[in-house]
C-alpha cells in the first residue's frame, strides 16, 4: 500500500511540472505568445469574458509573474481551462472531452493488446529457443520497431485505401454519418479505426516482444526454474508460472518508459488517419495557435500516461510479493 | 568396486560419464569419464576445486542440464534403469519422489512470486492425487521437520532468513521422502554456524528417514565429518574415490593430500600454511597425461605422458600410477576404468 | 566403452559463461588469443546484425558526407516536369514542384545524420553528467536529480516538443537539437544511476580512494570505463529516438520547412496528397530513408546487447533427442 501512495505522491508532482511547463513555456519564449494569444482573442468576445481569459491565464501585467502562476494553479484546480479558439465559443474541456473517448478506443484497446500479444509472442519465443519464432522475430521486429510510425500509416494508407480500396483512409466514421450508438456508425466507426489500429500494433509490438523474450531469456537461466524442472512440474507450469511470472516484471516497468513512444506515434497517426482524437484535436491546436486548447490537450496526454504508468505499477505490486514489502 | 556396506542394495550406479560443453573453440569437456556407486542411505561427499567439475556432475546424474552443456556418454543407472537414455515424462515419475535436488542459493533456487507452500504444493500436486488439505499436512509436517514454524507456508522467500530459506528447500526435497537426494552445496551460502547446524540437520533426517545423499562442496573438512564415502574431484576426473575416514587418514592421490594439507588443524603444533602452487588446466586444452602432473611434487616422467587409470588401494579407487603395482589389474578391469598403458 | 561423437548443439558464437553452467561452477573458458578488444571486433564479425547494421550506418554516413558525388543536381531546384515518375534521369521522379526526389534524398541525408549524432552526443552527455553525479553524490543531491529525470522520463516528450515547437513557430536545427537534447537523456541517465551504484562497493574503487585519488579521476577514469556498453547504448537510443522524433516534427510542419531533410520531404509530400495524386515514391522514399537510418542504430544497439550478454545470441538446436547420446 505504501508503494502506490509513494507512487501517486510522485503523479502529483509531476503533474504539477506538466502544469508549471505550461505556464512557463510561453512566457520564456521571445515574443511573449501568452500576450499574443490574448491579443486575438480581442474582438470575438466580450470585454468581460476577456478578463476572465486573462485571469485564467495569467496575462494581467498588473499581476507579478509568481501571482499570475498561482491564479493559474487555481483555475486549473477549479477545472477551468479556458476557452477553445478553434471551437469557439466551447470550452476547453468540453472538447477534451469529446475527443477523449476516440482515443482511448483506439490507442488504449490497441496499446493494450499489443502488450498482451507482444509479451506472449516473446515469451514463447524464448521458451522454444532456436525454433522458428525465435530465430526469425528478433531481427524483423527490431527493424519494425524502428519504423517511424506516421510513415507506416501513410504505406498502409497508400496500400490498403488507395491501391486496394479496402479501408477507408481518413476520418473516424464517414461524415454523412450522425454520431450515435447505432450499429450503423459504431461498425462505420470501427471500419475507420482498423488501419489506424493496425499501424499501432505493428510498430509497438516489437519492443515488448523483443524485452520480453530478454527477460525470459535471463530468467530461463535462473536457479528457480531448473528447480521447477527438478521437481518434475509439467513444461507449461514451468513457462507460465515460474519464469512468465518473473519474467514480465521488468516488462511491465518497461512498459512505462515506452509509453512516451507510442504517446507520440499515436499522436502521427491520428494526424495521418484525421482521426479525431485527442492527438489529432492536439496538433489542430498547434496549427490554430489555439494555446489554451493546446496545453488543456498537453495535460491530458500527461494525466493519461500517468494513469497508464500507474496501472502497470498496480499489475507489478499484484505479480511482485517483493514490492509490497517496502524496504 | 567395493562397496563399504555389503548388504545394502545399490541404488545408482554411474558408469563412464563424460559430459561436454559447446564453445568457440570446440567442445570443452567437464565431466570425464566418472564412475560412482551408491548404496541405499549412504551419504557420499563429492569435493574439488571451482571448476572441476562436480556441480556439472550432480547436475548429469540428475538430468538437469541445458545448452550448450550435454551427456556426450556413460550411463547413469538408477535402480537399472539408464536415466541418460530415458525420455522426459518417463524421467518425471522420477523426479521428486525418488530423487530430489537441493541447490546452493536458496534466495535463487526458490520462485520470488510464489508462497512457500504454493511451491511445496507444486511438487506435491506433480506427482500425485493428493487432496489440498492433504498436501498442507504434509507441508506443515515438513516444515516441523526441519524447525520452521508452519506459518511460513504463507511466507514468500524473501521474507525468510537465510538459513531459514536452504531448511525450506530441505523440507520440499523430502516431500516424497525420496531416496535420493542431491544436494549442491547447499551450506556454501550460510555462515559459520549456519552451516554446521545445517549439517546436524541433514544427518539427523537422513538418519531418520533413510535417504541417501550426494553432497557436492569444495569445503572438504565440512563434509568430512558427515561423509561415508569421499570423492574427490580434479578437472572432471574422478582422482579418488574411498571410505571417508580412509581418504582422511591415508590420502593416497598428491592432490587429495594437498587439500587436507591445506586445513590446518586446530590442535597440534602450529605449521606454515601449504597451498597447491598453480593452478587448475584449461579443460579446452587438457595436460598430456595425468592433468594433475603439472602441479604434483611427486610427478614421474610418465605422468606427463600418459594417462593413469583408475587403480584400488584396499576398497579406495585412485587415479594415480603410484598405486598401479599395489593394485589387482582384474579389479581395474571390472571398475571399467581406462588400463594405465596405451 | 564407446563414445558418442560429439553431438552438442552448435552456437553461433559462445562466450564465456554458457547458460547452461549450474550455479557455483565456472565452467571450463575456452582462453582466447588476443585482449578483450580484439574480442569485442571478432564478436561483432561474428554478429550479423551488427554488421548489418554498422553497414547501414556506414552507407549513410558516405552519402552524408559526399552528396554532390552522387547526386550532382541541386536538391531545391524547381527546374524539371513535375510530378514525373522514375526515370533514367530522375531515379525516383520529381516532386509536385518540380524538384528531382533522388537528389532531395541524398542531399537530406545529411541534415538526419548530423541530427542523430548531435542529439545521441548531448544526450548522452548529460546523461552521464546527471546519471553518475547523482549516485555518487547520494543523499538529497541524489534525490533531487533523481527526481527530476523521474518527471522528464514520465512527462511524454513529444506533445512537450510540439508545445515548445509551437510557440517558437519554426524551430532552426539549433534549437531542434537543444531542445531533442535537453529532454532525451533521463532514460540513460537513470541507467548510469544504478549501474554507479552498484558499482560504489566495487574493491577496485575503494582501492583509488584509499590511493587518495580525487572524485574527479575516479569518475573518469575507474566509473567510467566500465560502463561503457551503457553508454554507447544510451547513444544509439538517443540517436534514433532523434531520427524519429526530428522527422515526426518536421512531418507535421513544425520544423523548418525550407531546410532539406527526410522529414520536411514527407511534409510537403503530405501536404501536396503525393501519395493521391500518383507521386507515391515522394512519401514513400524519404519514409524508408528515415525507417532504415532508425532500422541501423536499433540493429547496432540490439547486436551491443547480444554481444555483451551471450545467453541473448541466436542459437541453432537441434531436437533434444539427438544431443544426448
Amino acid at each position: 500500500m505504501r508503494f502506490i501512495v509513494r507512487r501517486l505522491g510522485f503523479f502529483v508532482v509531476t503533474l504539477w511540472a506538466a502544469v508549471t511547463l505550461n505556464f512557463l513555456i510561453p512566457r520564456l519564449m521571445p515574443g511573449n505568445p501568452a500576450i499574443a494569444m490574448m491579443a486575438r482573442y480581442r474582438g470575438r468576445i466580450s470585454p468581460q469574458t476577456l478578463h476572465a481569459l486573462e485571469v485564467a491565464f495569467g496575462v494581467n501585467s498588473h499581476q507579478s509573474l509568481f501571482r499570475a502562476y498561482l491564479a493559474y494553479l487555481a483555475n486549473i484546480a477549479r477545472g477551468r481551462f479556458g476557452t477553445s479558439l478553434t471551437f469557439f465559443p466551447d470550452t476547453v474541456t468540453h472538447q477534451v472531452l469529446q475527443a477523449l473517448p476516440w482515443t482511448l478506443a483506439l490507442v488504449g484497446l490497441t496499446t493494450i493488446f499489443a502488450f498482451i500479444l507482444g509479451t506472449l509472442i516473446g515469451l514463447l519465443s524464448a521458451w522454444r529457443r532456436g525454433g522458428m519464432l525465435d530465430s526469425v522475430m528478433p531481427p524483423i521486429f527490431v527493424i519494425t520497431s524502428a519504423f517511424p510510425y506516421f510513415w507506416l500509416a501513410l504505406i498502409a494508407i497508400w496500400l490498403f485505401s488507395i491501391k486496394l480500396g479496402w479501408l477507408p483512409e481518413s476520418g473516424g466514421y464517414n461524415i454523412t454519418d450522425t454520431v450515435g450508438w447505432s450499429w450503423g456508425f459504431v461498425g462505420d466507426a470501427v471500419e475507420h479505426s482498423i488501419l489506424p489500429a493496425l499501424t499501432i500494433l505493428v510498430t509497438a509490438i516489437g519492443a515488448w516482444i523483443l524485452t520480453m523474450r530478454n527477460n525470459m531469456i535471463s530468467v530461463l537461466s535462473e536457479d528457480y526454474v531448473r528447480m521447477a524442472r527438478a521437481k518434475g512440474l509439467k513444461p507449461w507450469r514451468v513457462m507460465w508460472t515460474y519464469a512468465g511470472r518473473n519474467a514480465i516484471l521488468p516488462n511491465l516497468t518497461g512498459f512505462a518508459m515506452s509509453l512516451g513512444f507510442v504517446v507520440s506515434g499515436a499522436i502521427l497517426v491520428e494526424f495521418v488517419f484525421n482521426y479525431p482524437g485527442v492527438g489529432w484535436m492536439f496538433l489542430q491546436s498547434v496549427e490554430n495557435q489555439d494555446y489554451a486548447l493546446m496545453q488543456g490537450l498537453f495535460l491530458m496526454i500527461t494525466v493519461t500516461v500517468l494513469l497508464a504508468i500507474l496501472a502497470a505499477d498496480v499489475a507489478t505490486a499484484m505479480l511482485d510479493p517483493r514490492t509490497r514489502d517496502v524496504r | 568396486m567395493t562397496a563399504e556396506r555389503q548388504p545394502a542394495e545399490r541404488i545408482l550406479e554411474v558408469r563412464g560419464l563424460r559430459v561436454a560443453y559447446a564453445s568457440d573453440g570446440g567442445a570443452v569437456v567437464a565431466v570425464d569419464r566418472v564412475d560412482l556407486v551408491l548404496s541405499r542411505g549412504e551419504f557420499l561427499g563429492i569435493v574439488g576445486e571451482s571448476g572441476c567439475g562436480k556441480s556439472t556432475l550432480l547436475y548429469a546424474i540428475s538430468r538437469l542440464l541445458s545448452p550448450p552443456a550435454a551427456i556426450i556418454g556413460g550411463e547413469v543407472l538408477f535402480h537399472g534403469r539408464d536415466m541418460v537414455t530415458l525420455a522426459e515424462d518417463e524421467l518425471r515419475n522420477i523426479r521428486w519422489r525418488q530423487l530430489s535436488v537441493v541447490m546452493q542459493s536458496a534466495m535463487n533456487a526458490l520462485n520470488p512470486v510464489l508462497t512457500v507452500g504454493a511451491q511445496m504444493a507444486d511438487a506435491c500436486r506433480a506427482h500425485s492425487n493428493m487432496s489440498s488439505a492433504e498436501i498442507t499436512a504434509r507441508s506443515r509436517e515438513m516444515l516441523r521437520l526441519v524447525s520452521i514454524d508452519p506459518i511460513h507456508l504463507q511466507s514468500y522467500p524473501h521474507q525468510l532468513s537465510g538459513g531459514m530459506r536452504q531448511r525450506a528447500m530441505i523440507a520440499m526435497a523430502l516431500l516424497f521422502t525420496p531416496e535420493l537426494v542431491i544436494m549442491d552445496e547447499p551450506t556454501s551460502a550460510l555462515d559459520v554456524v549456519a552451516q554446521r547446524s545445517l549439517m546436524v540437520q541433514i544427518k539427523e533426517l537422513q538418519e531418520q528417514l533413510g535417504f541417501a545423499v550426494i553432497f557436492v562442496t569444495h569445503d572438504m573438512s565440512l563434509v568430512g565429518h558427515f561423509s561415508d564415502r569421499l570423492m574427490v574431484m580434479y578437472a572432471g576426473q574422478v582422482v579418488e574415490l574411498g571410505s571417508t575416514r580412509q581418504v582422511f587418514e591415508r590420502p593416497c592421490h598428491p592432490y587429495t593430500g594437498g587439500l587436507l594439507e591445506a586445513f590446518p588443524s586446530i590442535h597440534g603444533p602450529k605449521v606454515e600454511l601449504l597451498g597447491i602452487p598453480g593452478s587448475p588446466p584449461d579443460l579446452a586444452r587438457p595436460p598430456m597425461g595425468c592433468r594433475f602432473s603439472p602441479r604434483c611434487p611427486l610427478a614421474a616422467e610418465r605422468c606427463g605422458v600418459v594417462e593413469p587409470g583408475q587403480y584400488d588401494v584396499e576398497g579406495d579407487l585412485v587415479r594415480c600410477f603410484r598405486y598401479e603395482n599395489v593394485d589387482q589389474p582384474e579389479a581395474a578391469a571390472a571398475a571399467g576404468a581406462p588400463g594405465g598403458s596405451p | 566403452m564407446t563414445e558418442a561423437p560429439l553431438t552438442v548443439p552448435q552456437l553461433a558464437d559462445a562466450g564465456t559463461a554458457p547458460p547452461g553452467a549450474p550455479a557455483g561452477e565456472a565452467p571450463p573458458a575456452a582462453r582466447s588469443r588476443s585482449g578483450p578488444a580484439a574480442n569485442v571486433w571478432r564478436a561483432i564479425g561474428h554478429n550479423r546484425k551488427a554488421l548489418v547494421g554498422i553497414a547501414m550506418l556506414a552507407f549513410f554516413a558516405v552519402v552524408a558526407a559526399f552528396p554532390g558525388q552522387i547526386a550532382p543536381d541541386d536538391p531545391q531546384a524547381e527546374i524539371y516536369q513535375p510530378g514525373a515518375g522514375p526515370s533514367l534521369h530522375h531515379l525516383l521522379g520529381t516532386t509536385a514542384y518540380g524538384q528531382d526526389i533522388f537528389s532531395q534524398l541524398v542531399w537530406g541525408t545529411r541534415l538526419s545524420f548530423v541530427i542523430a549524432f548531435a542529439v545521441g552526443g548531448l544526450a548522452t552527455a548529460l546523461a552521464v553528467l546527471v546519471g553518475v553525479s547523482a549516485a555518487y553524490l547520494g543523499g538529497l543531491g541524489d534525490g533531487i536529480l533523481s527526481l527530476i529525470t523521474d518527471v522528464i522520463l514520465v512527462i511524454p516528450i513529444f506533445p512537450l516538443v510540439i508545445v515548445i515547437a509551437a510557440y517558437q513557430k519554426n524551430a532552426g536545427l539549433l534549437t531542434l537539437i537543444i531542445v531533442l537534447g535537453a529532454l532525451g537523456w533521463s532514460y540513460g541517465a537513470r541507467q548510469l544511476r544504478s549501474q554507479t551504484l552498484s558499482m560504489r562497493t566495487r574493491d577496485f574503487l575503494m582501492a583509488a580512494r584509499v590511493r587518495g585519488e580525487r572524485k574527479l579521476y575516479i569518475i573518469l577514469f575507474e566509473i567510467l570505463p566500465t560502463m561503457t556498453s551503457l553508454i554507447v547504448a544510451a547513444f544509439l537510443g538517443g540517436a534514433l529516438y532523434a531520427v524519429l522524433t526530428a522527422a515526426g516534427l518536421q512531418f507535421i510542419g513544425l520544423g523548418d520547412p525550407n531546410s532539406q531533410s527526410w522529414g520536411t520531404m514527407l511534409y510537403w509530400a503530405e501536404n501536396n496528397e503525393a501519395l493521391g495524386a500518383g507521386m507515391p515514391l515522394w512519401a514513400i522514399a524519404p519514409g524508408v530513408c528515415v525507417a532504415l537510418l532508425g532500422a541501423a542504430f536499433a540493429l547496432v544497439n540490439y547486436a551491443f546487447d547480444e554481444i555483451s550478454n551471450p545467453a541473448l545470441r541466436p542459437v541453432r538446436r537441434r531436437k533434444s533427442v539427438d544431443v544426448e547420446r
